[in-house]
């Protein structure tokens, strides 16, 4: 069957299940989207092209499956960089086509010609210049495999006009043709079985272990296998920034979020403890803190599906390459022989009751606003938090607002938290929102966002208006870019420099009008109930709730950057009873 | 200083474009200088081998050694020990050699077991191979002489037959 490239393309796609992509045509795609006329394929049509970028993040975050963006060349492709960038930090599955100027033309400095495949080189777990219209089947079923398989990451695929233009002879490639061709990529994924051996060995041995969650759980598709793990060996739980949602907020052994702005159990029980048993995280340097004073005393088993992870910043005593649903399925089984063959693990109960009274000593705290005073954006939080329907999808942009909504809202399942962790992209939150709502259109879809963030990618509401998609924005609004404020208040002695945006404008709910969607203001609290729900009860298009709050207000605990996790700075009203985690 | 020393990285990849570039920008990111490079295809013509020395430490070292192992076009690396690797390299430098100078310059070439590739009238173009310790030891004695240009290909290295590369593993079986 002769095809053009274009219609291969199109075809390939389809024929990986896409069911929906994310993009903006220009002069060189413009071949490929006559096919899609034609497809099954859903196309959403969105105003900036890094919004089609985050999108297809959003909708990968929440569904495992590769998110797809289709852009032009040049300036698109340019666009595009942010959102691959945080794609790769955060380990999301994606796939990227842009065009590319005809292969005549490369190199001339054509009318938008950029070396797409040079720029995003470093942003992209692998990129394709395809040269043949010949070659196209067999390059979208690598990028989909290299995007969803070992360590998730988005792969960019560069077609040049001519190459959409040209004939091919239709075939698709096998599975054996597919790995055949790649022989320079085989991710391991079955843990070494004396390695597994030996961390149940160490793992039984210790008093004060803490499973220490990342994103990989949730990128495994881990998270029933690591409840297993927990209750079966009662070890205390912390859940990054990215794994929030893999372990349940309200389980017992669950002590929240570790790092800069965690809670001060779980920061405290890792550096207390005598072995960390680290899932698909990374040691990040939001986690560690100060490295070289990070948990002390810890043994370390490391399980990671990326090599590259084992010794990269802490060196493991027990490292294990190797998929995280895969390896600790394979350690509980061991776990359960050694404890059938007579072993006995160490008693970790006074660390479990210690921990225990960290979490209820240390909560989470903020000074409620007196009558008369500015919104706090904790109580906004609650308020949302409460008044969600279940299985509500959490998607946050970059900042304090991204913190307090990480420590506030309460996460029970799995994807049900969007965010950008490792690049910390400010503006991901609405179009990665839209992606969500996408992913999952039964789902109530709320991205909480600051009113910097919201500036910056706010014109995809109009594209979320026009393609019926209804997701809900909570602007946390304090005039200010927050987190950049709290630094100069507690670091720079409170000279504020370049952070003040205006409270004046935007009018956030006329913007949310002219957008197409339903603008809500609110001022003081006893708004904030009714607003939510009015909001909550709409669903044939976008909200906007922009939430004035108190701009004072900081994000707590906090480790500064660079200090020891030992220097944590608690909220004010706690610091009386710091003793009590010696 | 004491950790900063030559390493030598014997990378096999998959001979397409864009793929010496991947390997470079592991390198040029973290500030690292690559001593030398040396590509050309390998024992099949689908494969090329990339021989790169580096200075750099230990620690980084690994590091990067590990992200190349991720390079999706990347088949397997070794790295090195000079003690039990076999190391060459072939340098090409033209000398200002007029007539009262060519008889030294030519006598210096059988010593040393170069070639002279090329004599105009008052320079000539030799060549000459073996272990890179010795091309530098060359340069040292030619350059009296005066140098007009000269170029190293970079060190191409092999394991030693009778040796097992300790350091090297194939992907896939790593860690």
């Amino acid at each position: 069957m002769k095809l053009t490239g274009a219609q291969a393309l199109i075809k390939a796609l389809e024929m990986e299940n896409v069911e929906v992509m994310f993009g903006l045509p220009g002069g060189c795609i413009l071949p490929a989207y006559d096919p899609l006329l034609d497809s099954s394929i859903r196309h959403i049509l969105v105003r900036h092209e890094q919004g089609a970028g985050h999108m297809a993040e959003g909708y990968a975050h929440v569904t495992g499956r590769p998110g797809v963006a289709m852009v032009t060349s040049g300036p698109a492709a340019t666009n595009m960089v942010t959102p691959l960038c945080d794609a790769f930090m955060d380990s999301i599955p994606m796939v990227c086509i842009t065009g590319q100027v005809p292969t005549t033309a490369i190199g001339t400095d054509a009318f938008q010609e950029c070396d797409t495949v040079g720029i995003t080189r470093s942003v992209t777990k692998h990129n394709e210049l395809v040269m043949s219209a010949q070659d196209l089947p067999l390059v979208i079923r690598q990028a989909f495999y290299l995007a969803s398989t070992g360590r998730p990451g988005p792969v960019l695929v560069d077609v040049p006009k001519d190459v959409l233009t040209n004939t091919m002879d239709w075939y698709w490639p096998t599975d054996a043709e597919v790995v055949d061709s790649l022989p320079g990529y085989r991710p391991v994924t079955k843990g070494h079985p004396k390695m597994i051996k030996e961390a149940a060995k160490l793992l039984l041995s210790c008093e004060r272990p803490v499973l220490y969650v990342g994103g990989g759980i949730l990128k495994a598709r881990a998270a029933e296998v690591l409840r297993e793990l927990a209750e079966l060996t009662q070890i205390p739980v912390v859940t990054t920034l990215m794994a929030r949602g893999a372990f349940p907020d309200s389980h017992p052994l669950n002590l929240g979020m570790p790092g800069m702005h965690g809670t001060a159990a779980a920061i405290t029980a890792m550096q207390k403890s005598d072995l960390l048993i680290a899932l698909g995280a990374r040691f990040d340097d939001r986690i560690t803190g100060k490295v070289s004073t990070f948990a002390p005393e810890a043994k370390i088993i490391h399980v990671d599906i990326d090599p590259a992870e084992q010794g990269k910043v802490r060196r493991p005593d027990v490292p294990i390459v190797g998929d995280c649903r895969l390896v600790i399925e394979e350690l509980i089984k061991v776990i359960k022989e050694l404890l059938g063959a007579g072993e006995v693990q160490a008693d970790v109960g006074p660390w479990r009751s210690k921990v225990s009274g960290w979490r209820e000593q240390f909560p989470l705290a903020y000074e409620p606003s007196e009558p008369g005073e500015a919104l706090k954006p904790q109580f906004c939080l609650e308020k949302l938090r409460d008044l969600a329907p279940k299985g509500t999808i959490l998607v946050s942009g970059v900042g304090q607002h991204q913190m307090w909504s990480s420590q506030y809202w309460q996460f029970e399942e799995p994807y049900t938290w969007v965010n950008s962790g490792g690049l910390g992209t400010m503006g991901f939150s609405i179009p990665a929102a839209i992606g969500a709502k996408v992913g999952h259109p039964e789902k109530t879809v709320w991205a909480i966002d600051g009113d910097g963030c919201f500036q910056m990618t706010a014109q995809e509401l109009v594209t979320a208006s026009v393609e019926r998609i209804p997701i809900k924005v909570a602007i946390l609004n304090n005039s200010y870019l927050g987190m950049v404020r709290q630094w100069q208040e507690m670091f720079y002695g409170e000279r504020y420099s370049e952070v003040y945006l205006s409270p004046e404008v935007p009018d956030f709910v006329k913007w949310a009008e002219a957008m197409g969607c339903v603008g809500i203001r609110v001022e003081s609290p006893e708004e904030v109930e009714p607003a939510i729900e009015k909001a909550n009860s709409i669903n044939d298009r976008p909200v906007v709730v922009d939430f004035r709050v108190d701009a004072r207000e900081k994000v707590f605990p906090m480790v500064p950057a660079g200090y020891s996790n030992d220097d944590l700075l608690l909220p004010p009203s706690q610091n009386e009873t710091r003793r009590f985690l010696g | 200083m004491s950790e900063l020393q030559h390493h030598i990285l014997s990378v096999l990849v998959e001979n397409r474009p864009g793929v010496l570039a991947r390997v470079a920008s592991l390198f040029a990111r973290r500030g690292f200088n690559i001593f030398s490079l040396a590509v050309a295809p390998a024992e099949e013509d689908t494969m090329s081998r990339i021989t790169i020395v580096v200075d750099v430490e230990r620690s980084p070292l690994e590091q990067i050694v590990k992200q190349l192992f991720k390079l999706v076009e990347v088949i397997k690396i070794s790295e090195l020990d000079p003690r039990h690797a076999v190391e060459r390299e072939l340098i090409l430098a033209t000398v200002r050699a007029g007539a009262a100078d060519r008889g030294p310059v030519v006598e210096l070439m059988q010593i040393l077991e170069g070639k002279i590739v090329a004599v105009g009238s008052d320079a000539i173009t030799v060549s000459l191979e073996g272990h890179p310790d010795k091309l530098d030891d060359f340069e040292d004695l030619i350059r009296p002489y005066g140098i007009l240009e000269l170029q190293r290909t970079g060190r191409i290295a092999l394991p030693k037959l009778d040796r097992d590369v300790r350091t090297s593993a194939v992907k896939g079986n790593i860690g």
